[in-house]
């Protein structure tokens, strides 16, 4: 007769080994994916977790390897879910660490209540935001994530839950600091009151990039959300034309009377299609592809209209609509591409969008955006300037070499890219990029002196 | 780790004065790779590859190995392993024999297939162990199209490389899911040391050749590769000749 199994008293969390991979599905590696459903089972999982180390998951938007640790463990996060107060008349709320944004959603706009920042998925968890230190279109307006944080609960290395409050080093190297501080439990975000559920857009087509740049540093302060679609292959004196989407949260008034919106002005049904096959042919965006779409999309939208009204999710989250869509790129997936050069460092821009638009690099999903002011994370983003992001097939030949081009380019402007999209930068221009990883590094060593928390991306870049 | 490309960061060779494994190694070094071990029978030419590698900036580091003894290759191996990830183990060795003596003489015939099998089943073994414990890594198997069916003309190093040839497809299903990717190289004819002054075949190839298929490979996530890639069309034609027909080919 088999005895009786040895374990911890309690039930322990879920366990099963399987690959893992960021959403832009390149690199996978094996992990013991444990999902904790309680502060208990957090510790648990990390006291236990080997050799190899832990590193906490959420909903796995991180496009590259920031939530992966080969051989090690990944505590899925979404276990704990709850939202634990909602302050209505002060705009806060203390949940779990795996509350996704979307959550939040359903549950604060009826009370009149908005996230105060969402990037371009609703499906990212709260601890997620504060690891990758998020931004959104309002950025240069609201900041990133961690500024609306007012404190969060911290699972570190020695097994203690820490409180933590704004303006601590501890504080300050978690947001941004991809999970490799800790395990975030519980956050207290800020919110940001709106009326209604709808947006208020206005839409504008600039001819080229010099005229998209003019036009964002002249009318941005005039809104609460801004960003531009870019078609990058367009070549020419047409380079990097686009499309401008700016807005804010609609006014009650402006959902006008007896319209199904004013009818229920605080309602958030997002629309969902019908999720992308999964198994899906490579090299089906292609240069022909894309570059059709990207004229089809540049000549559709409007010269310029304002006041459209849009639902919250089509204004932030198109993509939301179709579930899995990562998978239209192919087995070999894609890889994302961000980076952010300070303002003065225009030129390092348009040479970086001419390259990519020479090079005829195939993507739909580029994104230009001016940000406002840094937040103070050590391994945070957003630095005052110009962001491109943009979507690229992994399969496209030679792109390894080329994106280390415009990292040179990137690094020489005093920028640097986006460690929540990485999943093949060159170590050797880490510190070049983050000036304060040092600090980092020294934190981290202090406070995880035998190496726990560990990642892919940790690994690979030596953080 | 490999990034988003299945580039390297480190690199374990093992046969390190294989032409294909340096070309590869030199590609792989252009790219992302910092470490590499190389790992072979102790010998000036061993280090004189190190030397090489290692003016292009990596660590280069050489262990010694011995793919006739496979007793030993627990403990050579599990200090490469201990020292740090390794993201690609480039399994390299074999010899090719000579023909017409092996025919003759059973030994060295069986040393043929002692090194390119039953040593590359060993080494594949413990490094497949050790990438699984890291739950990532590539294992690149160098076969040959001379395994996908033997010939007359060298039907001893043939059989030999059919023997490594299943059994790393054997061993990259059995690993489907780990974490860990095994991929199957066939080179047609490579121009090289080990084929000085053999009558060149159709399709012959380069050593830099195959080492830009295996890059290619790495990016892909290919479970088999052919250099050049024609030659699947072709492997697969000669496949199903009939015997008599095969027989009598001038190959």
């Amino acid at each position: 007769m088999p005895g009786k199994p040895e374990g911890p008293a309690g039930p322990a969390a879920p366990e099963t080994t399987v690959p893992v991979t960021g959403w832009g599905r390149t690199a996978p590696t094996t992990a013991r994916l444990i999902r904790p459903r309680t502060y208990q089972e957090a510790a648990d999982a990390i006291r236990n977790c080997g050799a190899r180390g832990g590193i906490a998951r959420g909903l796995g938007r991180a496009y590259g390897d920031a939530a992966q640790n080969a051989g090690g463990a990944v505590l899925d996060m979404t276990g704990l879910d709850r939202i634990h107060a909602i302050d209505a008349d002060g705009g806060t709320v203390l949940c779990g660490a795996g509350v996704s944004l979307h959550r939040l959603m359903e549950v604060l706009l009826p009370l009149g209540w908005f996230v105060p920042v969402t990037p371009g998925t609703r499906q990212v968890t709260v601890g997620g935001a504060i690891g990758a230190d998020i931004h959104g279109k309002n950025h240069h307006v609201s900041g990133s994530f961690s500024r609306h944080v007012l404190s969060f609960e911290l699972l570190t290395a020695d097994g203690q839950v820490r409180t933590v409050s704004r303006a601590t080093p501890l504080f300050d190297a978690t947001a941004g600091g991809m999970g490799l501080t800790g395990v975030i439990l519980t956050a207290t975000v800020r919110l940001l009151p709106v009326e209604t559920s709808y947006m208020s857009v206005d839409s504008e087509r600039a001819a080229d990039l010099d005229d998209l740049m003019a036009r964002l540093t002249a009318t941005d302060h005039r809104y609460r959300y801004s960003v531009a679609w870019i078609d990058l292959l367009a070549r020419g004196a047409a380079t990097g034309r686009a499309v401008l989407t700016r807005g804010d949260h609609a006014p009650r008034e402006a959902l006008g009377k007896r319209t199904r919106a004013a009818r229920a002005p605080l309602a958030f049904r997002p629309r969902e299609l019908p999720p992308a096959p999964a198994h899906v042919p490579g090299g089906l965006l292609g240069r022909t592809t894309v570059g059709l779409f990207n004229e089809l999309w540049y000549r559709k939208a409007p010269r310029a209209r304002t006041g459209q009204l849009q639902r919250i999710s089509a204004f932030f989250h198109p993509l939301d609509g179709v579930p899995h869509w990562n998978r239209v790129y192919g087995r070999a997936g894609f890889v994302q591409y961000q980076f952010v050069v300070g303002h003065g460092q225009e030129a390092a821009l348009r040479r970086i969008v001419a390259r990519i638009s020479e090079r005829r690099c195939p993507s739909f999903l580029a994104v230009l955006k001016r940000f406002g002011d840094a937040d103070p994370g050590w391994l945070s983003f957003p630095v005052p300037g110009w962001t491109l992001a943009l979507d690229i097939p992994a399969a496209l030949p030679g792109l390894g070499a080329f994106l280390d081009e415009l990292d040179e380019e990137v690094a020489g402007a005093g920028g640097r890219v986006y460690l929540a999209k990485d999943a093949r930068l060159r170590p050797e221009l880490l510190t070049a990029m983050y000036p304060r990883l040092d600090e980092f590094r020294s934190l981290r060593a202090e406070l995880d002196p035998h190496g726990v928390f560990v990642s892919d991306l940790s690994r690979r870049l030596g953080l | 780790m490999k990034d988003a490309f299945g580039m390297p960061q480190s690199l374990l060779v093992l046969g390190g004065t294989s032409e294909i494994a340096l070309a590869t190694a030199r590609r792989l070094i252009a790219r992302r790779t910092r470490t590499v071990w190389l790992a072979g029978r102790p010998s000036p030419a061993l280090d004189q590859a190190a030397a090489q590698l290692r003016a292009l900036g990596p660590d280069v580091h050489t262990v010694p190995f011995d793919a006739l003894d496979p007793e030993s290759h627990e403990t050579a191996l599990g200090k490469v392993f201990a020292d740090g990830d390794v993201d690609l183990v480039l399994l390299a060795f074999g010899i090719l024999g000579d023909q017409a003596t092996d025919e003759r003489e059973p030994v060295s015939a069986v040393r043929v297939a002692q090194t390119n099998y039953t040593g590359a089943v060993s080494a594949g073994l413990v490094s497949a162990r050790a990438l699984q414990a890291q739950g990532h890594g590539s294992l690149v198997v160098l076969s040959s199209v001379a395994g996908e069916r033997a010939r007359r003309s060298n039907f001893i190093y043939g059989s030999s490389k059919a023997g490594l040839d299943a059994f790393a497809q054997g061993l990259g299903d059995a690993l489907h899911g780990t974490g860990v990717h095994v991929m199957v190289v066939r080179p047609g004819f490579v121009r090289s040391r080990m084929t000085q002054g053999l009558p060149e075949a159709p399709m012959a190839t380069t050593p830099e050749a195959v080492a830009t298929a295996i890059e290619v490979g790495l990016r892909r996530r290919a479970e088999v590769v052919w250099v050049p890639g024609a030659l699947r069309v072709v492997m697969s034609a000669l496949r199903h000749a009939p015997r008599s027909v095969f027989r009598r080919l001038p190959m």
